[in-house]
């Protein structure tokens, strides 16, 4: 069979769907000063970084309003939906609590201050001396994105922000090219979107600046973007897909680690870019996961059965030895670096921040950081505007600030080293080593960024080498979407927008993708070896990830506080 | 103070629940290790015959308060206030039940006593009884003992077999005062059967279909089954969502949880969002052609086959065996 | 009418939850949640609130529970209550059901209600019952695991399963009524109601205040004691067999259910 991309069938959805004028009655409509779309790191930055700089600015907060700074975010609460590593580095929280010494944040474990990267085969592992520069995490401190998020709400509803979880934002609100706030989701549709008896219709939120923080999965940034021609320039955006367990462990870890190489494939013909990462948390606890590019052409291959299988390792079996699986996640992240984010970050009335602004430098695994540092510059040129003009809806200076910042200049520095890497390990590691020692130089150009959805796909043999699940080393997706929480409504409407009769190789690419089992093609269709087949949805699996939006569908917002409850990852 | 005073529940008929008769027959054997009368309480107008057969369950005597209307709490919570004090019992007993729950609650307000729930099992440490309780979603079981007399143990849905140990009870009469607000409940419809309400939670036998039935009218197969075992038919969340069977039938994470005598899973894998909601029941019986699936890991009889082809068989011999 | 609802933290569903073996309580570090039943509640002081048959002249929210109970009643306001009490003190922590049917009664008492309603269970307690022991403390009619309610001549009609199926039982005012989840489908809080709900009125109370006796609750004042803990009893492997001749696998069946007595 002829390979076949899923960008052969886009699915049925138009951003001009989450675009619109505010529609509920002006007496109706919920005043805000400021809305942040996203309790994430950049979303929850910009939220205590305003109220920080409206304390000095008494005139400013009255004029805000009754609620000067508002949160939207469609999780349980903020965390419930982050996922990550993560090493980060600590210059945004202490720009952001100075007098708060590090030993003190509540989502650290430990500063990292050993780090070792490994190449893998089926059974060996090999350090990698000198460890490649772009791995190196000392410095830098091993925390729960997850507990971050709660810390940062925790901070930022002390200081009087007010946060609405539970609440997804579905509309952008624009009327003459301005954006002018946002519309909360619908609660209480059935299955095919009827009104329930406890139905409660979202409502219009309006403010003086918007901030689009909404995390890979950008679901009104993307909209945003092609509205306002944002990204004419830029390279389409890539992502990877992160799947990542906890493990409480009898033996501490004493490192961070990297592995590179198995079980990934490394000939450029399966394009399986990426490795794996391992951090201890604390002395109890390690988590785990494996991070891969979602331009794979092999349609059976799994990043949730490939971590498992990953476990299989005697290198990683002697980590996790006697230990306990606690948690799981699972989330994409966006790849395509410098060239992939919009040219813009602001237009009348909204900026963006963080992942949805693509402002990730997978190459050196780092984007929590630039998130928070991103969302701070969002604040102060928000309070810079509306001091100045306090009907100006102008922020135009944010974007000034990022690119003057390390954001531009740490993306423009690894502009080209994820790029390479799709072209093989070998080839690409070559290139990615020459980018590093060349501090950007070499090689330079532009190597564009491919569109994960465009790339063919076929039938292959990744799936073989998966394991049965034992249920104690190694767990099927249930399992692991059980271990996250998610509690999503049975009779909830279907989020996921799919055409649902394709080619086989489409299907089976979405069915192994998927961390959570939401896509299954019907057994008897399974055995008969039909060329084209129906994909069945089973939306409430949904761990909202992102994964079938790069890979040519389109993940829309289910209903606020469905989704997974993440607690530590 | 010595003894476990148990409340015997009735219906409207005079017939004795089960769950009751199991606690009788549990307090008389405890007794037996911790001394003092296994003793039961009856309220409403039950025949000396009726009251004197509580003897065969262990009962040495048998508390009648003849003018307390059963079927509600608070009166009866009078009738035990009054029989615990003048008697010293050390414990009131209850069989598992909505009521039971009631009166042991009222209880504990009015004795300021200890109270434990869903009780599996109770066992004498130190010539006192210790109450077993699972917790937290039956994933432990916690020991908990009492502190001064009386204590209260209301036991959990069949956690008490009734045995007949053979025996007959000295009936004797009690005069009650109801408190004020025990009157203030009035029954005005007792035990009404309703048809159209899929009740899954309190069948013994239920016989679940989950994907394997492959289609939604082979659900046909389970109600034929459930009905030849006298059951009810339940459905993983699957095949609620494909539509083949009703919410109301559900169980699993998202759904019901059950713990019948027998649960029959047809074509279920046992995933864990399922596993969750009826792992607890007594004796699981798996039929699913799948021999990896994960529900043999914590089935007690499980057959590798073909559903289509063993159910309708297994419902003929049933009838046959019931029948013949 | 004063309509006070029971509210109560728990744990969220979606955490695993775990007793601290170093103090034999559950550990509520994790996420905590307005426990589900009393959003069933909360929709019925609701519904008997806007269906007029009684004047309602408001619907408090109580809670007795730490610090972070706050959140919980924030959560009962946005979907409807005035106002809440918020019951807390270091002395009530570790009170086992005699104490915190007492301790409650007590709040309950100093507002003066004329129906009180609550979820029939908690998500971490599973007593099923703290109703009944509030209901007697009160001195008040009771019913739990009621699914039905209709206001009619100032008196309340109950709906309620109990052991040989429907009951219907009337009862009068002021009463205690346990709610099941069948009752009714919870509203969802508008933004507007969530984002108002920290106004509302929230009155602090120590157990002084309500004149709880010290010696009445808390650990000490407890009449149980959970004295260990252990693991649920080990399901033993099952027997697993092939179908190969369907009548042979049958008659293996219907003797395996025979022998348990399950025909």
């Amino acid at each position: 069979m002829p390979a076949v991309a899923p960008s052969e069938f886009p699915p049925p959805f138009d951003p001009a769907e989450v675009i619109g004028p505010p529609t509920d009655a002006p007496e109706d409509r919920i005043e805000v000063g400021v809305a942040i779309v996203g309790g994430g790191p950049a979303g929850l930055a910009c939220a205590n970084k305003l109220m920080q700089l409206l304390a000095d600015e008494p005139e400013l907060l009255e004029k805000l309003g009754e609620v000067p700074v508002a949160v939207i975010e469609k999780g349980k609460v903020p965390g419930a939906h982050l996922v990550s590593g993560a090493n980060v580095d600590p210059s945004a929280m202490e720009r952001l609590f100075p007098d708060l010494p590090p030993e003190e944040w509540p989502p650290v474990y430990q500063k990292v201050t050993k780090d070792a990267t490994y190449f893998l085969t089926k059974s060996k592992a090999f350090p990698l001396k000198p460890p490649p520069p772009n791995f190196r995490k000392e410095g830098t401190y091993t925390l729960s994105v997850s507990k971050l998020g709660r810390f940062l709400a925790e901070k930022a509803e002390e200081a009087g922000v007010y946060i609405l979880s539970e609440t997804s934002a579905t509309k952008l609100l624009v009327e003459d090219r301005i954006v002018k706030g946002v519309r909360s989701g619908d609660r209480g549709r059935g299955k095919e979107g009827e009104e329930l008896a406890n139905f409660e219709p979202g409502a219009d939120v309006v403010a003086k600046a918007t901030v689009l923080a909404e995390g890979t999965i950008g679901h009104l940034t993307y909209a945003a973007y092609d509205y306002f021609g944002m990204r004419e320039g830029s390279d389409p955006q890539a992502w990877e897909l992160g799947v990542k367990e906890i493990w409480e462990v009898p033996k501490p870890l004493d490192r961070v680690i990297h592995t590179l190489g198995w079980p990934l494939r490394w000939s450029p013909r399966y394009k399986e870019s990426g490795g794996s990462f391992i951090y201890p948390m604390g002395e109890d606890k390690v988590c785990f996961g494996l991070v891969v590019g979602l331009d794979t052409t092999d349609a059976t291959f799994s990043v949730h059965d490939a971590l498992q299988l990953f476990k299989t390792h005697p290198f990683v079996k002697k980590i996790i030895e006697g230990g306990k699986r606690v948690g799981w996640g699972a989330k994409t992240i966006p790849s395509g670096g410098y060239w992939a984010m919009p040219k813009r970050f602001s237009v009348p009335g909204m900026l963006v921040a963080g992942d949805c602004a693509g402002m990730v430098n997978i190459a050196e695994l780092a984007g929590v950081h630039y998130a928070m540092h991103a969302g701070m510059y969002a604040a102060e040129a928000i309070v810079e505007t509306l001091k100045k003009d306090f009907e100006s809806v102008n922020f135009e200076n944010y974007d000034a600030k990022i690119r003057n910042s390390l954001i531009e200049k740490d993306l423009y520095r690894t502009r080209n080293m994820k790029q390479p890497l799709t072209r093989g390990l070998i080839f690409g590691g070559a290139m990615a080593s020459a980018m590093v020692a060349t501090k950007g130089a070499f090689p330079g150009g532009h190597w564009k960024v491919e569109d994960n959805a465009e790339i063919p796909v076929e039938i292959g043999s990744a799936g073989d080498k998966y394991p049965q699940p034992d249920n104690e080393l190694t767990f099927n997706k249930l399992d692991s979407v059980f271990l996250s929480g998610n509690a999503t409504r049975d009779d909830a409407p279907n989020h996921v927008r799919i055409q649902t009769r394709v080619p086989r190789e489409v299907a089976q690419t979405w069915v192994s993708m998927c961390p959570a089992q939401v896509y299954e093609i019907p057994e008897d269709q399974l055995e008969s070896g039909a060329p084209e087949v129906d994909v069945h949805v089973t939306a409430s699996n949904c761990v909202q990830c992102g994964a079938i939006t790069a890979k040519g569908g389109r993940l829309t917002l289910p209903e606020g506080g469905d989704g997974p409850l993440y607690q530590e990852t | 103070m010595a003894g476990i005073l148990v409340y015997a529940l009735h219906d409207d008929e005079g017939n004795f629940n089960k769950n009751s008769l199991g606690a009788i027959s549990e307090a008389a054997k405890l007794v037996g290790e911790i001394g003092g009368d296994a003793a039961a309480l009856v309220v409403g107008d039950v025949s000396d015959e009726a009251c004197a057969g509580l003897g065969k369950y262990g009962a040495t005597k048998v508390y009648r308060a003849k003018s307390v209307p059963e079927g509600l709490a608070q009166p009866i919570v009078d009738a035990m206030e009054k029989v615990i004090k003048e008697q010293g019992f050390s414990y009131a007993l209850f069989g598992g039940g909505l009521l039971g729950f009631e009166i042991g609650a009222g209880l504990t307000a009015r004795l300021g006593a200890g109270v434990t729930m869903e009780v599996t099992s109770v066992k004498v440490q130190d010539g006192k009884l210790v109450a077993e309780r699972p917790i937290l979603q039956d994933s432990q079981v916690a020991d908990v003992g009492y502190v001064g007399e009386p204590g209260i143990i209301i036991g959990r849905l069949n956690a008490f077999d009734a045995e007949e140990t053979g025996g007959s009870a000295e009936v004797v009469d009690v005069d009650v005062e109801l408190s004020e607000w025990s009157t203030k409940a009035t029954m005005v419809k007792r035990g009404e059967q309703r048809g159209a309400d899929v009740n899954i939670e309190d069948a013994d036998i239920l016989v679940g279909g989950g994907r394997g039935l492959g289609a939604a009218e082979h659900f046909k197969l389970c109600e034929e089954l459930a009905e030849v075992m006298g059951g009810a038919v339940a459905a993983t969340r699957a095949v609620v969502d494909a539509g083949w069977y009703p919410y109301a039938a559900q169980i699993g994470q998202t759904g019901k949880t059950v713990a019948p005598k027998l649960y029959l899973a047809a074509g279920i894998s046992g995933a864990i969002q399922h596993k969750v909601g009826m792992q607890n029941s007594e004796n699981i019986l798996a039929i699913n052609k799948d021999p990896n699936a994960p529900i043999f890991e914590f089935s007690d009889f499980g057959v590798v086959g073909d559903l289509h082809k063993i159910l309708p068989k297994l419902t003929e011999a049933i009838k046959a065996k019931k029948g013949g | 009418m004063k309509i006070c609802v029971l509210v109560k933290e728990v744990p969220d569903a979606a955490v695993q939850k775990r007793i601290d073996p170093s103090t034999m309580r559950l550990d509520r570090s994790g996420e905590k949640n307005l426990n589900p039943f009393d959003t069933h509640a909360l929709e019925a002081a609701m519904q008997i609130k806007e269906g007029g048959a009684i004047p309602v002249d408001e619907i408090v929210a109580v809670t007795m529970g730490p610090e972070s109970a706050v959140r919980a009643l924030h959560k009962a306001v946005a979907l409807g209550a005035d106002r809440s009490v918020h019951l807390s003190d270091e002395s009530l922590a570790g009170s086992d059901v005699c104490a915190t049917g007492y301790a409650l009664a007590k709040a309950l008492e100093a507002e003066g209600p004329d129906l009180v309603l609550l979820g029939q269970q908690s998500d971490d307690g599973e007593c099923y019952t703290i109703g009944a022991v509030v209901a007697d403390h009160l001195k008040m009619p009771s019913l739990t695991q009621v699914i039905n309610i209709e206001v009619a001549d100032g008196k309340l009609r109950c709906e309620r399963q109990a052991e040989y199926g429907y009951d219907t039982v009337e009862v009068e005012l002021p009463a205690v009524i346990s709610v099941g989840d069948a009752i009714n489908e919870p509203r969802y809080p508008s933004l507007k109601a969530i984002m108002g709900a920290k106004k509302k009125p929230l009155d602090t109370k120590s157990a002084g205040d309500v004149g709880i006796e010290a010696d009445r609750v808390g650990e000490a004042g407890s009449k149980t004691k959970v004295l260990a803990l252990n693991p649920p009893p080990a399901k033993e492997a099952g027997e697993i067999i092939e179908d190969e001749d369907t009548n042979e696998t049958v008659e293996k069946i219907v003797a395996w259910l025979d022998e348990r007595k399950l025909i």
